[in-house]
C-alpha cells in the first residue's frame, strides 16, 4: 500500500521543494525574527507579512512521541515511532525517528537528533535520526 | 451570560447504549431527542432552536419536524455540545428562540449510516502529520504525554490509576460497558496500543446518543423535572494539529474555557461538588484537574492516587465511569453533560448526596477545542 503523502499548497511548496533538495526550510519574520512552523505567508506571532525562507540547521531534540503498535497499512507491520521534535531554531514538528530501535529504551526524551530525508516518488519526507548514530 | 438565567429542563440518552447495530446515526439523534422531549413533556412543535454536531442541524430539524428560528452547527469535536449549551443560553437570553434542543448520536462501533474521518492530503494535518503514520486519536491525542510525564514527574502507574478509579465509579452504574474491578497491573498488562498507552488507558468505542432541552429559568418551573440551572459557561480553541500545541503539559483551550466559566459563575473551586472531565484517554483527567485549577501543576496524579476523586472522595470525578468505562461513541461531551444533569437532579446511579454545583468540562479534537459548563440546582 502506498504511503499517505502530502499534497503541497502554494503556501507550503517551498518546504517540500526543500526536502527534495535535502534542506529543511523554515520561515521567519523579518520584523520580530521569530521562526515558525508549519509554513504560512505571515508571522503567527505579530501578523507581519514580511517573512523569509531559510535553511534550518537540521538539529533537533526528541520532544515527545508514541510507539504505534497498530501501524497503518501503509506504514508496514512493525511498531514505529511517531514523534514531535523541537528544532534548534525553536519550532516543533511531527516526524518519525529512524535509524534506531523503535523502543522506549532507544527513544529518550531530549536526545539530540539530526534531520534525514527519504524520497517517496514525487515527495520527500523529513525524518530524524539520533545524532552521531 | 447571567448566571442562573437559563435551565436544562429535558435530558436523556438513547434508549439503549453500547452496541446498537440496528439504528443509524440520525436515528440515534432522534431517539435521544424524543426521550428528552418526553422527559420534559414537550413535542417537536414546542422546540424553536436546534443545535447539533456530527449531523447537520438542518437534517435534525427536518427529521424531527422542527421549524427553528435559531440553528447552531458548531462542530469542534467531542465538546461541541458544551459550546451548544453556551450558544443556546446566549440565544435564548437574546430572544432568538425560546426552547432549544441539542442532540448527539453516533454509531461509533457499528458504523451504521455514518461517515468516516475525512482529511485532505493538502490540509495542514494532511501535509505535516498524516505522512508520519498517525491513525486516529490513540496515536494523536497521546502524543504530548511522554513530555507531560517528564515535565510533571508522573509515571505510567499514574496514568493507570486514572482508569482504575474510574472503573470503581463504573461499577455503580448499571448502564456502564465495563464494571469489573481492575488494578494498576491489569492496566499496564493490557495490550499495548501506542506506547505508553495500553488498551485500558484508552476509551471505549460504542454506539449511543443524548439530548438536552434548554429554556429560560422563568419558564423552567413549569416543567415536570427539577430544573438544572446554568451558572457559568466557557469555550476556547487552540490548534487543529496536536504537534503544534503551545505547551505539551497544559491545554491552553482548557485553561481559557475553564477560567471563563468559573469567572462567569462567580464560584470558587471549593464550591464544586461534582466534576466531569472528558476522558477519551487516561491523561485527560490529569490535564483537566491542573488546567481547571483544582490541582497545582504536578499535583494531579497524587490527588487521584490519594482517592480524592474516587467514591467517598471530596471531589467525585467522572462518576458515570467516564469514556474509559461507561461509554464513548466518538463525541463523548454529551454524556459528560448528561451525568452532570443527573447529579444536579439527584437521580444519578452513583448520586453524590447534597451536590449543588457540577462542572462539566469537554475537549474537542486532540486538545483542539474545549467547552466548560457549570451547572447548579439552585439559582
Ligand atoms: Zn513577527
Amino acid at each position: 500500500m502506498d504511503r499517505a503523502l502530502p499534497q503541497p499548497t502554494p503556501e507550503t511548496q517551498h518546504f517540500w521543494d526543500g526536502c527534495k533538495a535535502g534542506e529543511l526550510r523554515l520561515q521567519r519574520c523579518t520584523a520580530c525574527k521569530e521562526s515558525y512552523f508549519p509554513p504560512r505567508p505571515f508571522c503567527p506571532g505579530c501578523g507581519c507579512r514580511s517573512v523569509e525562507i531559510y535553511t534550518a540547521s537540521g538539529k533537533a531534540i526528541l520532544y515527545s512521541y508514541v510507539i504505534n503498535h497498530r501501524p497503518r497499512p501503509d506504514m508496514g507491520t512493525e511498531p514505529h515511532s511517531i514523534a514531535v521534535v523541537e528544532l534548534a531554531e525553536g519550532p516543533r514538528m511531527m516526524t518519525n525517528i529512524v535509524g534506531c530501535p523503535q523502543t522506549p529504551e532507544a527513544l529518550q526524551l531530549d536526545m539530540p537528533l539530526l534531520v534525514t530525508f527519504e524520497s517517496f516518488g514525487a515527495i520527500t519526507l523529513p525524518f530524524f535520526t539520533p545524532a552521531g548514530a | 451570560m447571567k448566571p442562573g438565567s437559563i435551565a436544562v429542563v429535558g435530558a436523556a440518552e438513547t434508549t439503549r447504549m453500547g452496541k446498537i447495530p440496528d439504528v443509524s446515526v440520525i436515528g440515534l439523534h432522534a431517539d435521544a431527542a424524543l426521550n428528552a422531549m418526553a422527559d420534559c413533556g414537550l413535542t417537536a412543535k414546542d422546540i424553536d432552536g436546534v443545535a447539533t454536531a456530527g449531523e447537520s442541524p438542518v437534517a435534525i430539524a427536518h427529521y424531527l419536524g422542527i421549524t427553528p428560528t435559531w440553528a447552531d452547527g458548531t462542530a469542534v469535536g467531542g465538546c461541541s455540545f458544551m459550546l451548544h449549551v453556551r450558544h443556546a443560553a446566549a440565544a435564548i437570553n437574546e430572544g432568538l428562540c425560546k426552547t432549544v434542543l441539542i442532540t448527539h448520536g453516533e454509531s461509533g462501533r457499528s458504523r451504521v449510516g455514518s461517515g468516516g474521518f475525512g482529511r485532505q492530503p493538502s490540509s495542514l494535518m494532511g501535509q505535516f502529520e498524516l505522512p508520519f503514520g498517525v491513525t486516529s486519536p490513540p496515536t494523536m491525542f497521546t502524543l504530548p504525554v511522554m513530555r507531560y510525564l517528564k515535565t510533571r514527574g508522573y509515571t505510567e502507574e499514574d496514568l493507570a490509576m486514572v482508569a482504575v478509579i474510574q472503573r470503581e465509579w463504573a461499577a455503580k452504574n448499571p448502564r456502564a460497558s465495563f464494571k469489573d474491578p481492575i488494578t494498576v497491573d491489569d492496566v499496564l498488562n493490557s495490550p499495548m496500543i501506542a506506547w505508553p498507552f495500553r488498551m485500558l488507558m484508552c476509551c471505549l468505542v460504542t454506539d449511543g446518543g443524548g439530548a438536552l432541552i434548554l429554556t429560560s429559568a422563568e419558564r423552567a418551573k413549569d416543567f415536570p423535572q427539577k430544573p438544572v440551572y446554568i451558572l457559568g459557561t466557557g469555550e476556547s480553541v487552540e490548534t487543529p494539529m496536536v504537534s503544534q500545541m503551545e505547551d505539551f503539559a497544559s491545554s491552553k483551550a482548557f485553561r481559557v474555557s475553564g477560567k471563563k466559566a468559573f469567572d462567569e459563575a462567580g464560584i470558587t473551586h471549593s464550591d464544586v461538588d461534582h466534576l466531569m472531565i472528558y476522558d477519551a484517554f487516561a491523561h485527560l483527567p490529569l490535564y483537566g484537574l491542573e488546567d481547571l485549577g483544582f490541582c497545582k501543576p504536578g499535583e494531579a496524579a497524587a490527588f487521584i492516587r490519594e482517592r480524592n476523586t474516587a467514591p467517598g472522595g471530596r471531589l467525585p470525578l467522572n462518576t458515570n465511569g467516564g469514556g474509559l468505562s461507561y461509554m464513548h461513541s466518538g463525541m463523548y461531551g454529551m454524556y459528560a453533560l448528561q451525568e452532570s444533569v443527573r447529579q444536579m437532579r439527584g437521580i444519578a446511579p452513583a448520586q453524590i448526596p447534597g451536590a449543588k454545583v457540577a462542572v462539566s468540562h469537554g475537549v474537542g479534537g486532540m486538545f483542539a477545542a474545549s467547552g466548560t459548563i457549570i451547572f447548579g440546582n439552585e439559582r
